[in-house]
C-alpha cells in the first residue's frame, strides 16, 4: 500500500511550482501543431477586433451585459467554440480507432489517447451541451415569460463568466502540461494522487469547480426569475412547456451540482493534504466516489435532456399550427422524470457487486422513467396529428429527434435491465446508447432550438439550403458513426481501447470514422449556413417579430427585442399567450410609454473570471503565492462589488417612445408591403 | 517459469467460429443482419449465464419494440399525411385534449414495462452473479455433488493473475476451465479498479482493490475465447487481455499436470514484482503458490509489514465509538470488503442480501 507520503514528489519551486519549461508541450507534435493554430488563430482574431475598433463594443455591449438575451448568446457562442474542441478530439479518436489493428498502433500512445476520451468526454458535457442548454434558457426564459431579465442580471454574468473561466482553465491543459487519463469521471483510485500523480486530474478538478459554481448560481437564478417574475395572469399551468422545463432543469442543477462540488472537493482532499477518502488505505473507499459522482452524474443526463424536450414541445405546436396536445400530462411527465432522476443513479454500476435486490430496484426505478418519456413521444405525435405541419429547419430536426430518440430510448431501457447490463456495460453498445441520446435528444433540440430563435435573437432567419445541407449531413453521420458500435457492442468490444487484435472490428471502426467525417461536413455547414445568413440577412430579415406563426409571448416582441423586451409587461389569460392575443386580435399599445427601470453592466464578472482562472491555475501547479493572492482578490472583488450601490438605471421615456414608434412604423410598413 | 510456449492441445482446438473471411463478409452486412449473426458474440456465447444474458437482451429488445415500431411508423405518417401541402387533410388547431388517448399513452407504456419489470425482477435474481450456477445448460440440470471450479482473481496493472487454490498453480493472462462444471470466481484488484469480462462465458464484474467480488460461470462449448477488463484503468489498460480455454475435462487435467510440473513458484515477492505495472505481458505459469495470497492481495497486505485492511477493520470495530456506530457486534475477522455492503459493518453471510427475493440460494456461505 502506498499512500500520498511514500509517494517521491517533483521538487516545487516557491515561485514558479511545479511548473518547467517541460511543462510546454514542445515534444508532442500533434499537440504543438495544434497550439500553433490556436495560437495563429487567436491572433488573427485580436487583430481584427483591433482593425475594425470594436473592442469598445464588445467590452462595453457584451462582455460586461447583464442582458439575459446577450449573456444566452454568450453562452451559445462559447458551447459552439468548445465544441470544435471536443469534436476535433472525437475525430482524432475515430481515426485511431480506425487504424489501430495487429501491428499498426495508430498514430496516438496510449497517454494521449487517454487524455483526448477523457478531455472529449468532459468539454462535450460541461462546455458543449451545458453552455447551449444555459445559453437558451437564458435567452428565451425571460421573453416567454413577459420579463424584462432575470432575477439576478449581475449574477447571471458572474455565472457565464465562471462557466468560461472552467471552459478556459480546461483548455489550457492543452498548452501547459496534460489533461487528465481518467475517463470522464475521473474515477478514483485511478484519479488519486497515487495512479495519476501529475497535473491532469488537478486541471479536472479546478476546471469543473469554478464552471460548477457559475452552473449552480445560474440555476438558483433561473429558479428565482421563473417562480417569481412571471407576466401577470400566468399561472404555473399557463406556462410555456420550455419554461416547464428549465424550472425542473435548474432545480435539478440546483440539487445536484453541490454533490459534484463536494465529491471533488473530497478528492481534492485526498490530493492535496493526503487524505484517504476514496484511496485503498486507512479505511478509504473508491465506491464512495462512485456512488456520489453518479448521484450528480444521472441527474445530469436530465439536466441536458430537459431543455431539448421544452424545445421540441415548443417547436412541434409552432409548426404543426395547432396548440399542444396534452400540456398537463406533459407538465406532469416532466415533473416525474425530475424526481425519478434522483432514483436511479445505482444503474450505472450494476456489475460493482451490488446485490441482485438493489439491482432490481434501480432496473425499475429507470424503467418506470420511460412511461413519462414515452408519454412525452406521444404528446408531441399526437400534437402533429391533425396540424399543418411546416417543415422548417426546425420541426426537421424535431422530426430527426423523435426517429432518433426512440431508438437511444430504447437502448437505454435495454441497458436498465440488470442481466443485460452485465454484457453490455462499459461496451460500445453503451457508448452508442448515450450518444444517440445526447445527440439525438440534447443536441438535435439545441440546433433545432438555435434555427427556432435565431431570428429573434437578430431579426433574420438563418439560411434554408446550407441548414438542410448541415441536418441531412449531422443525421446521417450521427447512424453512420453510431450504428456500428452498436453492433460492435454485441460483438463483445469494450470502450476506451487504443489498439485492437482482432482485425474483423476494423471494417466497423472504419464506417464509424466516416461517419464522424459526414459529422464534420454538417459542422461545416452549420458555419457556412450562419455566414451566408450573416451576409444575406436583408433578404432574410424579418420585421414583424413573429417569422413562425408563433404561439408564446418572445414572438410578441420585435426581433432583436428591445434591451427591456417588453414596453408593456404583458398580461396572460390563456397558454400560449401570443397566440391567444392574435386570435382576440389584441392590439399593441402605440402610446403611454414610461420610462424603464434597468440593471447596469458591471465588468465585476470578468474580474471574478480572470481571478478564477488564476486560482485554479495556481492551484493545479502549487504556485502558492499566486493561489493566495488570487484568492484573497476573489474575495475583494466581490465584497467590493457590493458596496457599488449604482447599479441601476432608467431608459428614459423618449428612448422608449422612440424604439416603439420605430417599430410602429416598421409593422405598418409591413403591413403596407403586404 | 514466465512465458511458457501454449501447450500442443491448445493449437490442435476447434475452433467454433467460422473463418476470419466469412467473419470479415458478415462484418460488413447491416446491423440488423449481425444481431443475428454468429459473430455477436453477446447473443451466441459459448457458457450458460451469458446465454441467459444474451437471451434476455433479445426478449427485452423484442417486447421494446412492441411499443417503438409503432411509434415509430406513426411518426412518418403523421409527418407524412399532415405536412402543409396536403390541404386534403384534416385540420384542427384547437384540438388538444383527449382522455382516452391519454389513458392509453400512459398506459400502454406502464404495460410494457409492468412486463419487462417483472421479467427483471426474476431474471436479476435468477442470473445474479453471486448466485452459484443452478444448472449446467438449457436441457442439463447439474448434480448435486458437482463442485465448482474455485478461480481467485487478482486483477494487477495491467495483466490479470488467476490463482486456482484447490490446484495450487497459478497462471497470468491464461484462463482455462473445464466444461460443463461450474467455475466460482473470486476478484480483486491490487491498484486500480478493473472489470473482468469473458464475453462467451458469463456478465463481467467488476474486480477491485480492497474489496471482493463474485462471480459464478460454466462454460458448455469448447473454445479459445477473449477475456478482458473493461473497465477502464490507466496507461495499458488496451493490452489488458487474456485468453479463456474451454476445454474438455481431460485436457483441463493434463493443462493442470503440465504447469505443476513446469516449475516455478509465486510467493510473496514474485507477487510484488508481478503487481508492478506493465503492458501487453505475456503469459505466465506457476507449479506453486504462496499459501493465503489471494486473502492477502484482497487484504491489501502481502508485502512485508503491512497491516491487513481486516486487522484494521477489527481494530477500529474494537473501539468504543466503531461500536457505537456499527449495528452487529463483530463476531469474526470482516475480511475484504464485499462491494455489495461497502461499510465497515459488513456482513459474514450476504444471504441475507438475498432474502428479499423469496428466492432460495444454496450454499452461499462466505468461504474466507
Amino acid at each position: 500500500m502506498m499512500s500520498p507520503m511514500d509517494h517521491p514528489t517533483p521538487p516545487v519551486s516557491p515561485i514558479f511550482g511545479r511548473l518547467t519549461i517541460d511543462s510546454l508541450p514542445l515534444h508532442e507534435p500533434i499537440v504543438l501543431v495544434t497550439v500553433v493554430v490556436i495560437a495563429i488563430g487567436g491572433l488573427a482574431l485580436l487583430a481584427l477586433i483591433t482593425k475594425y475598433r470594436v473592442w469598445g463594443v464588445l467590452w462595453h455591449d457584451w462582455l460586461t451585459s447583464v442582458d439575459h438575451k446577450k449573456i444566452g448568446i454568450m453562452y451559445i457562442i462559447l458551447g459552439l467554440v468548445m465544441f470544435v474542441r471536443g469534436f476535433s478530439d472525437a475525430l482524432m479518436m475515430r481515426a485511431q480507432q480506425a487504424m489501430a489493428f495487429g501491428g499498426n498502433h495508430g498514430y496516438l500512445p496510449p497517454d494521449h489517447y487517454n487524455q483526448i476520451f477523457t478531455a472529449h468526454g468532459v468539454i462535450m458535457i460541461f462546455f458543449v451541451a451545458m453552455p447551449l442548454v444555459a445559453g437558451l434558457m437564458n435567452f428565451v426564459v425571460p421573453l416567454q415569460i413577459g420579463a424584462r431579465d432575470v432575477s439576478f442580471p449581475y449574477l447571471n454574468n458572474v455565472s457565464f463568466w465562471m462557466t468560461a473561466a472552467g471552459a478556459a482553465i480546461t483548455m489550457i491543459s492543452l498548452f501547459v502540461g496534460n489533461y487528465a487519463r481518467t475517463g470522464w469521471l475521473a474515477m478514483p483510485p485511478l484519479s488519486g494522487v497515487v495512479a495519476s500523480p501529475d497535473v491532469g486530474v488537478d486541471y479536472y478538478i479546478w476546471g469543473l469547480q469554478i464552471a460548477g459554481i457559475g452552473t449552480l448560481l445560474s440555476g438558483v437564478n433561473l429558479i428565482a426569475t421563473i417562480v417569481k417574475m412571471r407576466a401577470p395572469g400566468m399561472t404555473l399551468m399557463k406556462m410555456p412547456i420550455f419554461c416547464w422545463t428549465a424550472l425542473c432543469t435548474n432545480t435539478l442543477i440546483v440539487a445536484a451540482f453541490p454533490v459534484l462540488t463536494a465529491v471533488l472537493a473530497l478528492l481534492s482532499l485526498d490530493r492535496y493534504v493526503g487524505m484517504q477518502f476514496f484511496t485503498n488505505g486507512l479505511g478509504g473507499n473508491p465506491m464512495m466516489y462512485v456512488n456520489l459522482i453518479w448521484i450528480w452524474g444521472h441527474p445530469e443526463v436530465y439536466i441536458l435532456i430537459l431543455p431539448a424536450f421544452g424545445v421540441y414541445s415548443e417547436i412541434v405546436a409552432t409548426f404543426s399550427s395547432k396548440r399542444i396536445f396534452g400540456y398537463t400530462s406533459m407538465v406532469y411527465a416532466t415533473v416525474v422524470i425530475t424526481i425519478l432522476a434522483y432514483l436511479v443513479w445505482l444503474h450505472h454500476f450494476f456489475t460493482m457487486g451490488s446485490g441482485a435486490s438493489v439491482n432490481s430496484f434501480f432496473a425499475i426505478t429507470t424503467m418506470i422513467i420511460s412511461i413519462p418519456t414515452g408519454a412525452k413521444i406521444f404528446n408531441w405525435l399526437f400534437t402533429m396529428y391533425r396540424g399543418r405541419i411546416r417543415f422548417e429547419l426546425p420541426m426537421m430536426w424535431t422530426v430527426a429527434f423523435m426517429l432518433t430518440f426512440v431508438i437511444g430510448g430504447m437502448t437505454g431501457v435495454l441497458l436498465a435491465v440488470p442481466p443485460a447490463d452485465f454484457v453490455l456495460h462499459n461496451s460500445l453498445f453503451l457508448v452508442a446508447h448515450f450518444h444517440n441520446v445526447i445527440i439525438g435528444g440534447t443536441l438535435f433540440g439545441m440546433f433545432a432550438g438555435i434555427n427556432y430563435w435565431w431570428p429573434k435573437a437578430f431579426g433574420f432567419k438563418l439560411d434554408r439550403v446550407w441548414g438542410k445541407r448541415s441536418f441531412w449531413l449531422w443525421v446521417s453521420g450521427f447512424w453512420c458513426a453510431f450504428a456500428p458500435l452498436y453492433a460492435l457492442g454485441l460483438m463483445g468490444v469494450t470502450r476506451r481501447l487504443s489498439h485492437f487484435d482482432d482485425t474483423t472490428y476494423q471494417p466497423f471502426f472504419i464506417v464509424a470514422g466516416f461517419g464522424a467525417l459526414l459529422i464534420a461536413g454538417g459542422i461545416a455547414c452549420l458555419a457556412v449556413q450562419i455566414v451566408v445568413s450573416i451576409r444575406n440577412r436583408e433578404a432574410l430579415r424579418d420585421v414583424t417579430g413573429d417569422p413562425w406563426g408563433g404561439r408564446t409571448l418572445e414572438w410578441s416582441t420585435s426581433s432583436p427585442p428591445p434591451d427591456y423586451n417588453f414596453a408593456f409587461t404583458p398580461v396572460v389569460y390563456d397558454n400560449d399567450a401570443w397566440w391567444d392575443m392574435k386570435q382576440r386580435g389584441a392590439v399593441r399599445p402605440t402610446t403611454g410609454f414610461r420610462a424603464i427601470h434597468m440593471p447596469k453592466n458591471t465588468g465585476t464578472g470578468v474580474f471574478l473570471a480572470a481571478l478564477s482562472v488564476a486560482f485554479g491555475f495556481a492551484m493545479i501547479w502549487y504556485v502558492w503565492w499566486l493561489a493566495a493572492v488570487s484568492l484573497v482578490g476573489l474575495f475583494a472583488v466581490t465584497i467590493g462589488h457590493s458596496f457599488f450601490y449604482k447599479r441601476d438605471f432608467h431608459i428614459p421615456v423618449e428612448d422608449v417612445e422612440r424604439i416603439e414608434n420605430a417599430r410602429t412604423r416598421q409593422l405598418a410598413a409591413e403591413g403596407v408591403a403586404a | 517459469m514466465g512465458a511458457a510456449p501454449r501447450s500442443a492441445y491448445l493449437r490442435s482446438m476447434p475452433t467454433p467460429l467460422p473463418s476470419r473471411s466469412m467473419r470479415r463478409s458478415i462484418a460488413l452486412l447491416a446491423v440488423p443482419a449481425l444481431v443475428s449473426g454468429c459473430s455477436a458474440v453477446v447473443l451466441n456465447p459459448a457458457g450458460d449465464v451469458a446465454a441467459q444474458q444474451g437471451d434476455l437482451v433479445i426478449l427485452a429488445t423484442a417486447l421494446l419494440l412492441l411499443i417503438i415500431v409503432p411509434v415509430m411508423v406513426l411518426i412518418a405518417l403523421f409527418a407524412w399525411r399532415y405536412r402543409q401541402a396536403n390541404t386534403k387533410a384534416t385540420y384542427t388547431p384547437e384540438w388538444h385534449h383527449s382522455t382516452a388517448l391519454e389513458l392509453v399513452i400512459w398506459s400502454a407504456p406502464l404495460l410494457i414495462i409492468i412486463c419487462l419489470g417483472a421479467v427483471t425482477w426474476t431474471s436479476t435474481h435468477l442470473l445474479d452473479p453471486y448466485r452459484p450456477i443452478g444448472r449446467i445448460d438449457a436441457k442439463r440440470a447439474i448434480s448435486a455433488a458437482a463442485k465448482p471450479l474455485r478461480v481467485q482473481v487478482v486483477a494487477l496493472d495491467w495483466k490479470w493473475l488467476f490463482i486456482y487454490p484447490d490446484y495450487g498453480i497459478a497462471t497470468v493472462n491464461e484462463l482455462a476451465a473445464p466444461l460443463d462444471r461450474p467455475i466460482a470466481f473470486e476478484l480483486t484488484a491490487s491498484s486500480v479498479m478493473n472489470s473482468f469480462y469473458v464475453p462467451n462465458l458469463a456478465g463481467q464484474i467488476y474486480a477491485m482493490p480492497g474489496m471482493t467480488t463474485k462471480l459464478n460461470a460454466i462454460v458448455n462449448r469448447p473454445g479459445n475465447f477473449t477475456g478482458f477488463s473493461s473497465n477502464f484503468s490507466g496507461e495499458g489498460f488496451s493490452g489488458m487481455h487474456f485468453r479463456f480455454h474451454a476445454v474438455p475435462a481431460q485436457d483441463f487435467d493434463s493443462w493442470v499436470r503440465r504447469i505443476r510440473t513446469g516449475g516455478g513458484t509465486l510467493d510473496r515477492a514474485r507477487y510484488l514484482t508481478l503487481a508492478k505495472p506493465s503492458a501487453d505481458t505475456p503469459v505466465m505459469r506457476f507449479a506453486g503458490v504462496a499459501p493465503g495470497l489471494f486473502d492477502a492481495a484482497a487484504n491489501r497486505c502481502v508485502a512485508p509489514g503491512e497491516t491487513c485492511m481486516r486487522d484494521m477493520m477489527m481494530a477500529d470495530a474494537g473501539s468504543k465509538h466503531a461500536m457505537a456506530m456499527s449495528a452487529m457486534p463483530m463476531s469474526k475477522p470482516a475480511g475484504p470488503i464485499e462491494a455489495s455492503t461497502t461499510t465497515a459493518k459488513n456482513s459474514a453471510d450476504d444471504t441475507a442480501r438475498l432474502t428479499g427475493a423469496g428466492l432460495s440460494m444454496p450454499g452461499a456461505q462466505r468461504t474466507n
